[in-house]
């Protein structure tokens, strides 16, 4: 969706703040959220990482820009407990389970906790397709606006670039996020002259280079 | 606050489930303070402020369900403060600096050497690695959101994830590097890298001169966390506050 999270390019955001010696979590309450949100990723139903980050993208644009990076994950959470059922709108009201609910036992304990932050959830599908593309070979990123969630940023769109590396077969976000199927796909490494991207103000000299699925490229 | 219940309850599920949330700290407050139980808008729109209690009050809540241990939540807060972070990514960076083929493995296959010391886990589960070099700097960015190689850097810091550094980094990489105090010259190429998919990029900075006699370990003391993302080099006088 062109939301206000697809940020390259964009002007007015102001400086970049180094903070020196900075915390990993600024208040106890961040790493509180961060931990819920791995625990309940942990505990299955519906959802993925994709569709996880669409759920951060459909923040309200002003909600989006006007909250800290944990506020939007605390909105989400809240929202995934919500869908997925885990807790219910009134015990959410209460602060306290309803009578009637059975306790359930955790899906993630203390002692779990060094085998799930080492484990691998590649989303790297070792499946026989064949690239669309070749190293070496010219592209064009298509001009597509999707609606949900997509990985192809506005500023790259309708722009051409040179297939740099094959990253090999990923599944799609696009896709995977609207539960609609993996559609593994080649992922390449897109090569943009940054002049291609911004003009000839910029340096002649600079690129950027994004990661890009067979579905976003057409030929150039 | 009429206008503003209607918004937020109206339209969105996650925006009524936070100011539901502000109601259950409402309700909860009310055991030890007179409150109107209806102000829980007012409490949603002032979010940085009892965004503290609110979160305590979901985890009471996850917790008494039984679907939280909080001793898991402690083990996984204190893993990413502690034991995750950009010293990992310090010693892949110290290694390849003194051992010419692990630094041959770590350009070609990333993923299977910074596992060879051990790192792996989530948003680490496919690297590469980019070699700056006198003319050459890379820069890693995500502008769609926040990717980061956790297992070797840890969570990203709060500028990497601003608005700031994810909209300039590609349109203005010189800018944003002259901010962090870093002026490369005008012959220098760079390459800024969006993470858009899920490959996660580490930056090997240059070797500064006047290392030749250091050891393995003295080096990695040396890497900062700037460095492996490409906002800054690597020097003999580590700068504070940028690790």
């Amino acid at each position: 969706m062109n939301g206000v999270h697809d940020m390259g390019g964009m002007h007015g955001m102001g400086p970049v703040k180094h903070e020196k010696d900075e915390p990993v979590f600024h208040a106890p309450w961040e790493g509180r959220v961060f931990a819920m949100t791995r625990v309940v990723r942990a505990g299955g139903g519906r959802q993925n990482l994709d569709n996880s980050r669409h759920q951060l993208e459909v923040l309200p644009p002003e909600e989006y820009l006007r909250m800290s990076y944990y506020e939007r994950w605390f909105a989400r959470l809240v929202d995934q407990l919500l869908k997925n059922g885990v807790i219910t709108q009134a015990e959410l009201e209460n602060g306290r389970p309803s009578p009637d609910s059975s306790k359930a036992i955790p899906a993630v304990t203390a002692e779990m906790v060094p085998v799930m932050v080492a484990r691998r959830n590649s989303a790297r599908r070792n499946v026989a397709v064949s690239p669309h593309f070749k190293v070496g070979q010219r592209v064009r990123a298509r001009n597509i606006h999707p609606t949900g969630h997509t990985r192809l940023p506005r500023y790259a769109r309708g722009k051409t670039g040179v297939i740099v590396r094959d990253h090999g077969v990923f599944l799609f976000p696009d896709t995977n996020a609207a539960f609609l199927g993996e559609k593994p796909q080649h992922v390449y490494s897109v090569k943009f002259t940054a002049r291609e991207l911004w003009g000839n103000d910029a340096s002649p000299r600079d690129s950027i280079h994004l990661d890009m699925w067979d579905d976003y490229l057409e030929r150039a | 606050m009429a206008k503003s219940k209607t918004r937020h309850v109206g339209r969105r599920g996650f925006i009524k489930g936070a100011a539901a949330s502000a109601a259950a700290l409402a309700a909860e407050s009310r055991m030890h303070a007179t409150q109107d139980p209806h102000d829980h808008d007012h409490d949603h729109q002032a979010i940085p402020s009892d965004v503290a209690l609110r979160v305590k009050a979901l985890e009471s809540l996850l917790v008494d369900k039984g679907f939280v241990d909080r001793a898991a939540l402690d083990a996984i807060v204190d893993t990413y403060e502690t034991k995750i972070g950009p010293r990992n990514g310090a010693r892949v960076v110290a290694r390849a600096w003194v051992d010419p083929a692990y630094k041959k493995r770590l350009l070609t296959d990333a993923t299977a050497a910074i596992a060879e010391l051990g790192y792996v886990g989530g948003q680490g589960e496919d690297m590469v690695v980019l070699e700056n070099g006198p003319k050459l700097h890379n820069l890693v960015v995500c502008t769609l959101c926040s990717c980061y190689p956790w297992p070797i850097l840890g969570l990203p810091p709060v500028w990497y994830k601003s608005a700031a550094y994810r909209s300039r980094a590609v349109i203005d990489p010189r800018g944003v590097l002259r901010e962090f105090g870093l002026e490369l010259p005008e012959d220098a190429e760079i390459r800024v890298w969006d993470s858009t998919a899920e490959l996660r990029y580490l930056v090997l900075p240059e070797r500064p001169a006047g290392t030749e006699n250091m050891t393995e370990e003295a080096l990695a003391e040396l890497v900062t966390r700037d460095s492996m993302v490409g906002v800054a080099k690597v020097t003999l006088s580590k700068p504070g506050g940028t690790a």
